[in-house]
């Protein structure tokens, strides 16, 4: 496995490469499913699932180590647009994806799916406004960017400084994700189950920085695909809707809309709270009616649009293609294969919903006699670690909707078990989610690091520093973030979800006006960037903290989770004010900017900066 | 005005032209549509309500075809201006 040294023979031969790994664990789940038929025990399926793959994840990040500073910052610039479309694909879908975004359309109904237009339609920002750009300049990081073409420390800073709050708190819902999962396959504590998922994280990305993290997202987003897909497929089936269900369950959204007045869904209001937990008070396909409803829907989708358009782990994947042209194609590939998780999760919503209330199929609860739902194995599996509950408050023994209480982060896991499918389902979509978490945080750490490695060391602090000690900077500080994230993680501060969103806004707050106007706006200066980034994220924290913490009424709906529409509105004046109100820049960066737009020519940063 | 300073002057107006078509079509599916959902979800396509339908897979499908188109438009722009890169 020479191979993956990066020669081009190992970039040639990467469909057959992937080809076989894709064919190999297609038959590692045929295995699974044997030894479950031979009648291998259910825990020890799940642990074998988590262990093999993160162990193959760990042999590509050890076979891909590097000492090398444009290997190890953008995987050598040779990563085709297909495959960096896939580990893009990766480094996006989250444990937030993967996890928790079924569960709440499955609870929010069409609100929710503000997630899914702002998580897919943010590339049309990324394509059109952005990534070629970004990537005939020639930058390791976004900091590089911000602070060449603005020049002077004290933008690189503040962009070092958004970055990185932006992206901890993005990783530490990650890293709480891998060991969620962690403990339940492995069966050991939440604590213990966090270092675990760390250690794996770490062994994909210190070796081999962005080099070894492209390949190992890339075998990532097949497992999780493969994990996302085919419980949706085999359900469907199932219930008779056919084998490409995202195309054809209409007929059970309108099956969902008839049972629901039936079943009291938005009339029957639960009568008393479970922490954390909710029972189904809103129906499945309905539209909020009104001005406010609607208003809240478009400022959610543009706060993850921008929040997309500004996070730097996702950026920096399109620095690694060959070319400004691949740049612009591997964005339209991330966008399809995240597009066939994202179409798939409101199928799997509505399939999962439809299991647990149609009266018709034998896995329905509601409207069933609560000793025998208390009996069923998933019902007693999640509520021994307080995820589910039933409560009979009216006291006739019948479990009615308002009186069935549920985490929804807990519908993509628990989906095979409430749909009764074979055991070896549940191990693939813990694999899955592994994945899909432990790709996402290993983006971020990286970014973190990088950030901080280039732009904060080499950049600011010690310019004369060797390549060997640079890089040894960069993986110290990623086991040190490591490290933080995991202890923070295991305080479990934040829902899933919520930190995420909050990822999102932070980004777009500081971020999103200065990268694009840097490109866009030949005008913008220094002075105009710096206000940029420091007001707009200071307002977006104030905001949040003011809303979320301190008990201020949102201002027209713009609650904790939309708080980037504040920080970016000001971000957006102060910046162009400032710019407006100081000398315009000089004409060496005026002829950066005309480079940059065209891409034909050498990058603006040479290949080892 | 010198050519090469011609043709980037006429390649840059027509990438902007580009970008606005094309954030003008983003924008009808980012958010005009779902502005009006409950009144979409008058209308039934493929059996989904239709508010309903755009947002959990008819804007997703318009995007994806959007960036592909936008690739070819852009490299045809850079192409005939002289700007593409050297293959």
């Amino acid at each position: 496995m020479s191979l993956i040294r990066g020669t081009g023979d190992f970039i040639d031969n990467l469909p057959r490469i992937y080809g076989f790994y894709t064919g190999g664990f297609v038959a590692f789940i045929i295995l699974m499913a044997i030894l479950e038929q031979m009648g291998v025990a259910a825990d020890t399926i799940g642990i074998l699932f988590v262990v093999f793959t993160v162990l193959i994840y760990a042999g590509i990040g050890w076979l891909s180590r590097t000492m090398q500073v444009d290997a190890y910052y953008v995987a050598g610039r040779q990563v085709p647009p297909v495959f960096n479309g896939m580990a893009t694909a990766a480094d996006w879908m989250s444990g937030a994806s993967f996890v928790a975004m079924a569960g709440g359309i499955y609870m929010g109904g069409h609100a929710y799916l503000a997630f899914v237009v702002g998580w897919t339609g943010g590339y049309v920002l990324v394509a059109v406004l952005m990534a070629p750009y970004l990537r005939k300049f020639g930058c390791y990081t976004v900091p590089d960017f911000i602070g060449t073409r603005y020049g002077g420390n004290w933008a690189r800073f503040f962009a070092v400084v958004v970055l990185v709050v932006a992206s901890f708190t993005y990783v530490t819902a990650q890293i709480n994700a891998t060991g969620t999962i962690a403990a339940r396959a492995l069966q050991i504590p939440f604590e213990v189950g966090v270092w675990f998922g760390l250690l794996g994280i770490l062994l994909c990305s210190m070796l081999g920085g962005m080099r070894a993290v492209t390949w190992t997202q890339v075998a990532q987003y097949i497992v999780l695909i493969i994990a996302y897909v085919v419980p949706v497929i085999w359900m469907s089936n199932k219930q008779g809707f056919g084998v490409v269900p995202q195309l054809v369950y209409g007929d059970a959204v309108a099956r969902l809309a008839e049972l629901e007045p039936m079943l009291g869904v938005g009339t029957l209001m639960p009568e008393q709270a479970v922490a954390g937990l909710k029972a189904l008070t809103v129906p499945h396909s309905t539209a909020g009616e009104g001005g406010l409803a609607a208003w809240k829907f478009v400022t959610l989708v543009a706060c993850m649009m921008m929040g997309t358009a500004s996070l730097p782990h996702i950026l920096m994947r399109y620095f690694t293609t060959p070319s400004v042209r691949a740049a612009r194609a591997s964005v339209a590939w991330s966008l399809f294969f995240i597009f066939l998780l994202y179409f798939t999760a409101p199928a799997l919503a509505t399939f999962t919903k439809l299991q647990v209330l149609d009266p018709t199929l034998p896995t329905a609860i509601i409207g069933k006699a609560i000793a025998d739902v208390s009996a069923l194995e998933w019902i007693q599996k999640w509520a021994e670690v307080g995820f589910v509950k039933l409560v009979d408050s009216n006291g006739d023994g019948i479990l009615q909707i308002n009186e069935f209480f549920m985490r929804g982060d807990i519908v993509v896991l628990a989906t095979p078990e409430i749909a009764g499918l074979p055991y070896v389902i549940s191990g693939l979509v813990a694999a899955g989610g592994m994945a899909a978490a432990m790709s996402t945080a290993d983006g971020l750490l990286l970014a973190i690091a990088n950030a901080l490695s280039h732009d904060l060391y080499y950049k600011i602090i010690d310019p004369k520093a060797e390549t060997a000690k640079r890089l040894v900077v960069a993986r110290v500080l990623l086991v040190v973030l490591g490290a933080a994230g995991a202890a923070v993680a295991s305080l479990k501060l934040t829902s899933i979800l919520g930190a995420v969103a909050w990822a999102f806004d932070f980004a777009m707050s500081g971020l999103f006006f200065p990268l694009v106007l840097g490109i866009w706006w030949k005008r913008a200066n220094r002075q105009g960037a710096i206000a940029g980034m420091a007001l707009g994220f200071l307002a977006g924290t104030w905001y949040l903290y003011m809303v979320r913490f301190a008990g201020m009424e949102p201002w027209i709906g713009i609650d904790h989770l939309r708080f980037g529409i504040v920080g970016a509105a000001v971000s957006l004046v102060a910046m162009v004010v400032v710019s407006l109100a100081t000398p315009e820049p000089d004409e060496e960066t005026q002829r950066m900017v005309d480079e940059v737009r065209v891409p034909k020519g050498d990058s603006i940063l040479s290949s080892s900066h | 005005m010198s050519d090469e300073a011609a043709r980037r002057d006429e390649h840059w107006r027509r990438t902007r032209t580009l970008m606005i078509v094309h954030l003008a079509i983003w924008f009808v599916f980012a958010y005009l549509l779902h502005w009006f959902a409950p009144a979409l979800n008058g209308a039934s396509f493929l059996d989904f309500p239709l508010g309903f339908y755009m947002a959990a897979q008819g804007s997703l499908i318009v995007f994806v075809v959007q960036i592909f188109v936008f690739v070819r438009q852009q490299h045809a722009i850079d192409a005939d201006c002289g700007m593409a890169e050297d293959e």
